[in-house]
């Protein structure tokens, strides 16, 4: 069967993949105008300035949108219908993701339900995936 | 009102049969397009003076092809919007006197996969690393995506959803050259298998091989063309996320907005002054969203338009008179089959004739939601 399609980092998002390696989700926010932004680029998408730096995220998010896909992608044939995730970071981005330890299907995913990033192996580096997070605010272990 | 000289759409015309063509290479779509929309206008390949399609085969390819010698070429490729954009572009070439008559062509053996190139994407682009390890397939598992967002946000229930289908397979059925004319109903839609949830099958596009082609030139001209001119009266394009999951709003389409606006200013009109509308759909919520970028329907609103009977034959905005990508065609960057239906609804000779439109609209997107370009044309000047 064919392997699930993994990551091949460039270098301005070297960063953010070794910060997955590290189980830390690194993003990037302008140091003018402060806003956090994903995914990686050297440039400020707000204000247009270079002077960026990285940070650690929370790890916390929402559930933005999903679609529950049954015409399974290349490796992912044996998932069965699998959830093709957009989550709102809690510092603002999103970003796509897979949904783990959560049955899913419609009645289990419920938009804007809390989550938390964990991560799994795939291929060369770790991939940020999400998972309910138990309803504790906060809870980030 | 502007004082440079219009410019308008000599021919247009598609391949003779669109659907499962497994005898035609994506060159030979462009070919026999390219050759049926010179015809239309009542020129000779000789006349083409510049050139405008995507990659592959692109406008080299094309023009090499047919023997033409450009003196502007034009390979913008940003997706199924791109032959609006040409359109623009040449609009704004024959008016700077870059070229006179210019060939947009398009062929898409996307069904056959007749010399087309490969789909997969690279695992170091930006989709390659933050969207295709999750496990997308197309535009299934990506357009479909801000849907089940804006159901929430704005109560569009999924029965709304499914009448788009509806909706436009009541245009099918007039068109004998649609690949599905069986009416349906909403529970036939919903019925219909899974897709990528909330999408079912009906709700997704075809999967076509065809070709359409245009032919834009100066509006002093229109006196040697064949066919009754379709003059392009205001033109807009934009783009916003490349990847789905970086649009700003899953709710709406900014480069729909911004496209529109810009297509209305130059024309001068509002819309009240449209008479058919053409909206790319290559999904039932694209329609919703293209209404109300356009301004045809307030925020929430375009899903209770279509299921009030609105955009239907009878209903006061024709739209997808052709029966759209749902059931007339897709061949994969469907954009040029939605200005043919345009130019034949304001000839008069379309196969779902509605009341011959003084404006006709059409509303182009690229990718997923990545891009847009709109064309207002019209019977006469502006």
């Amino acid at each position: 069967m064919t392997a699930k399609p993994a990551p091949v980092p460039t270098p301005e998002t070297q960063p953010f993949w070794d910060g997955c390696a590290a189980g830390e989700l690194r993003i990037q926010r302008c140091m003018d105008c402060a806003k956090p932004y994903f995914e990686p680029r050297q440039v400020c998408p707000a204000c247009g300035s270079v002077n960026v730096e990285w940070f650690t995220a929370s790890g916390r998010a929402t559930l933005y949108s999903y679609v529950i896909n049954y015409r399974p992608a290349p490796g992912f044939e044996d998932d069965g219908p699998y959830a093709i995730a957009v989550v709102e970071l809690a510092e603002g981005p999103r970003m796509m993701t897979n949904l783990t330890g959560v049955p899913n299907t419609s009645e289990d995913l419920v938009l804007d339900m809390p989550l938390r990033v964990t991560f799994e192996p795939r291929g060369e580096v770790y991939l940020p995936v999400f998972t309910p997070a138990g309803g504790e605010a906060g809870d980030d272990r | 009102m502007s004082h440079e000289p219009g410019v308008i759409i000599a021919g247009a015309a598609e391949t003779d049969r669109v659907g499962k063509l497994p005898g035609y290479s994506t060159l030979a779509l462009h070919v026999e397009a390219a050759v049926n929309a010179v015809r239309d206008a009542g020129l000779a390949m000789r006349d083409i003076d510049g050139i405008a399609t995507v990659s592959s085969p692109g406008p080299v390819q094309v023009a090499h092809a047919l023997g033409i010698v450009p003196r502007w070429i034009d390979g913008t490729g940003v997706g199924g919007t791109s032959f609006l954009l040409h359109v623009r572009h040449a609009a704004a070439a024959i008016r700077a006197g870059y070229a006179g008559t210019v060939l947009v062509t398009h062929g898409e053996s996307g069904r056959s996969r007749v010399g087309a190139s490969p789909r997969r994407g690279s695992p170091s682009s930006p989709a390659g690393q933050f969207e295709a390890p999750y496990g997308t397939f197309g535009p299934t598992t990506t357009f479909t995506i801000t849907a089940l967002r804006y159901m929430k946000d704005f109560g569009l229930t999924h029965e709304q959803l499914a009448y788009v289908a509806v909706a436009q397979r009541r245009w099918a059925a007039k068109n004998p050259r649609a690949a599905y004319r069986d009416p349906i109903t909403v529970d036939d839609v919903l019925a219909s298998r899974l897709i990528a949830y909330p999408f079912h099958l009906l709700e997704c596009c075809l999967v076509t091989d065809g070709g359409g082609a245009l032919v834009i030139t100066s509006a002093d001209r229109a006196g040697d063309i064949a066919r009754p001119a379709v003059h392009v009266l205001g033109t807009g394009e934009s783009a916003e996320a490349p990847m789905i999951s970086q649009l700003a709003d899953f709710t709406e389409s900014r480069a729909f907005r911004l496209a529109g606006q810009a297509a209305f200013a130059e024309a001068g009109i509002g819309v009240g002054d449209v008479g058919h509308l053409m909206i790319y759909d290559a999904f039932a919520h694209v329609p919703i969203y293209g209404l109300e970028a356009l301004g045809f329907a307030g925020k929430g609103e375009a899903g209770a338009f279509i299921a009030d009977g609105n955009t239907e034959p009878g209903g006061r905005l024709p739209l997808n008179t052709n029966g759209g990508g749902l059931s007339y065609t897709h061949t994969g960057m469907y954009g040029m089959f939605a200005i043919t239906e345009a130019v034949r609804q304001v000839r008069g000779v379309a196969a779902a004739q509605v009341k011959i439109p003084d404006v006709s609209v059409v509303l182009g997107n690229g990718g997923a939601f990545a891009t847009a370009g709109v064309l207002v044309l019209g019977r006469q000047p502006r």
